[in-house]
């Protein structure tokens, strides 16, 4: 990427006129979205309204997607992520994701976190790293005594903090979460609503979720997207999360988050 | 969520609030009854009767707590069922002070004292209007006539005013019914009250349908929202 070390705006991420296409279908159109930095975002809407498509905009997972193209553009310190000149690995390292279904590798759970450092060439300590990562995952007190154990022994929360904390060792800044509790129980997912909360002392959070109740907890700033006529995604209303959960101002939201629709 | 089994809780707590407010309603107007008639076995049964109001209140904040637990309400339903909450409050407040009046009742025995009776009734027949279509304009979520309804707590202020200023002349000019004008005081003050509860209710009305929370007076002033 360019020179991205001074940022000349306020926002972690901006999108202008966002139009997201799958071949010929317009998945999402004219999202004009600005992203608080070190906020949690949650992004609401039906199944179809192209959440998880802007989502995976964010750090350009959809280029893996044939016939996936967008329109429009997205700021990430001011500069089009989508520039011909910007290399997508350099996004990912710098805007990570979680998945909707934890996914570590199998294999130990240090070398779940190490695995990113060491392709990277990281120059520091490698133990140091994992042990820090896993500390801000809120995972190391539980798994210090058996760093060697499988990453696929842990259970479900676990798991998913562990793929948390395989994110944070990339340094990332800005973390996209995919429904990343929508496997877990209710303990679990309060852990990581929790940790989110931590996190976002350093980091931008953006989570989709169709769990109206955790984007009522966990996040700062909510968007609302639904489906327009034409089947495209659209946003419809986006604001701070106590003013969209209790006066919104459009119809549409009052009714999806009422259980009118959706 | 779903939206049938919220609606239909929605709805029963609806009633049970016109419910109580028809008790506090008769409660109001048999109170001061009860003064003009100096009847203290019906101010006593009144006095009694408050506990189901009270326990009615209980009651509602008992349904509203459940729904807001087990149905997790938002927007709108949310700012429904807060405003019935207060609503329910209120209720028992008023039902609280038509109770101070039977006290009053029960205290006066048959004292000699000019009670200004008609004044009385008058500011409790307003209040009581007030209160009815208070409940009304919530129930319609009707949010004009909520805005126009606190005038008429005008008249009742007027009403008070002419009360607390005869009520006190007679304590400067027979010093020896103070206590008991004192009394009397308390039963204008218990009506203005109530009135003033009434207006209360109109500012819900208002939060419902907008989520403003505004404080109704002579000048609507923003809180929030």
């Amino acid at each position: 990427m360019a020179d991205t070390s001074i940022p000349n705006n306020n926002y972690a991420i901006e999108t202008e006129n966002l139009d997201i296409f799958y071949g010929n279908f317009r998945a999402v159109k004219e999202v004009n979205l600005k992203i608080e930095p070190q906020k949690i975002t949650a992004i609401i809407g039906p199944s179809g309204c192209g959440k998880s498509t802007v989502l995976r905009a964010f750090n350009r997972m959809n280029d893996f997607i044939p016939g996936a193209y967008v329109k429009g553009s997205i700021l990430f310190h001011g500069q089009n992520i989508y520039s011909t000149n910007v290399d997508p690995v350099q996004v990912r390292k710098r805007i990570g994701m979680v998945f909707q279904k934890p996914n570590p590798f199998p294999k130990s759970i240090y070398d779940n976190i190490a695995w990113g450092a060491k392709i990277n060439h990281y120059p520091g300590s490698v133990a140091d790293l994992v042990e820090e990562s896993l500390i801000k995952a809120a995972l190391w007190d539980e798994v210090k005594d058996d760093l060697q154990g499988s990453a696929l022994g842990l259970s479900s929360g676990q798991q998913q903090r562990l793929c948390i904390a395989r994110t944070l060792a990339v340094q990332p800044e800005i973390i996209l979460m995919d429904e990343p509790c929508s496997a877990l129980d209710p303990t679990a997912t309060l852990k990581i609503e929790d940790l989110m909360r931590d996190l976002a002392v350093s980091y931008t959070i953006i989570i989709v979720t169709h769990n109206m109740q955790q984007a009522g907890r966990a996040s700062d700033y909510t968007a609302f997207f639904t489906m327009d006529t034409d089947r495209a995604g659209k946003m419809v209303e986006y604001g701070l999360t106590e003013q969209i959960f209790t006066r919104p101002q459009h119809k549409e939201t009052e009714d999806y988050i009422s259980g009118r629709f959706g | 969520m779903s939206r049938e089994t919220l609606n239909l809780h929605i709805q029963e707590i609806k009633n049970e609030l016109l419910v109580i407010s028809d008790l506090v309603e008769k409660a109001t107007i048999q109170s001061i009854e009860s003064l003009k008639n100096r009847d203290s076995e019906a101010a006593r049964k009144i006095y009694l009767a408050d506990q189901v109001i009270n326990s009615k209140r209980y009651e509602v904040e008992n349904s509203v707590l459940i729904q807001i637990a087990t149905q997790q309400p938002l927007a709108h339903d949310l700012r429904l069922l807060a405003a019935m909450l207060e609503i329910a409050s209120e209720l028992e407040r008023m039902g609280d002070y038509a109770k101070g009046i039977c006290k009053v009742t029960l205290n006066l025995g048959n004292v000699d004292i000019p009670i200004p009776i008609k004044e009385f009734e008058k500011m409790g027949q307003l209040t009581v209007e007030m209160l009815h279509e208070a409940l009304d304009n919530f129930l319609n979520e009707d949010v004009p006539n909520a805005r126009l309804l606190p005038q008429k707590d005008d008249q009742v202020d007027t009403i008070f005013k002419k009360v607390e200023h005869s009520i006190v002349h007679m304590m400067v000019t027979q010093p020896e019914m103070i206590d008991h004008s004192n009394l009397l005081l308390w039963v204008a003050h218990n009506i203005e009250r109530m009135a003033d509860r009434v207006t209360n209710i109109c500012e819900r009305t208002i939060f419902v349908v907008t989520g403003e929370l505004v404080e109704l007076e002579s000048k609507p002033k923003k809180l929030i929202g």
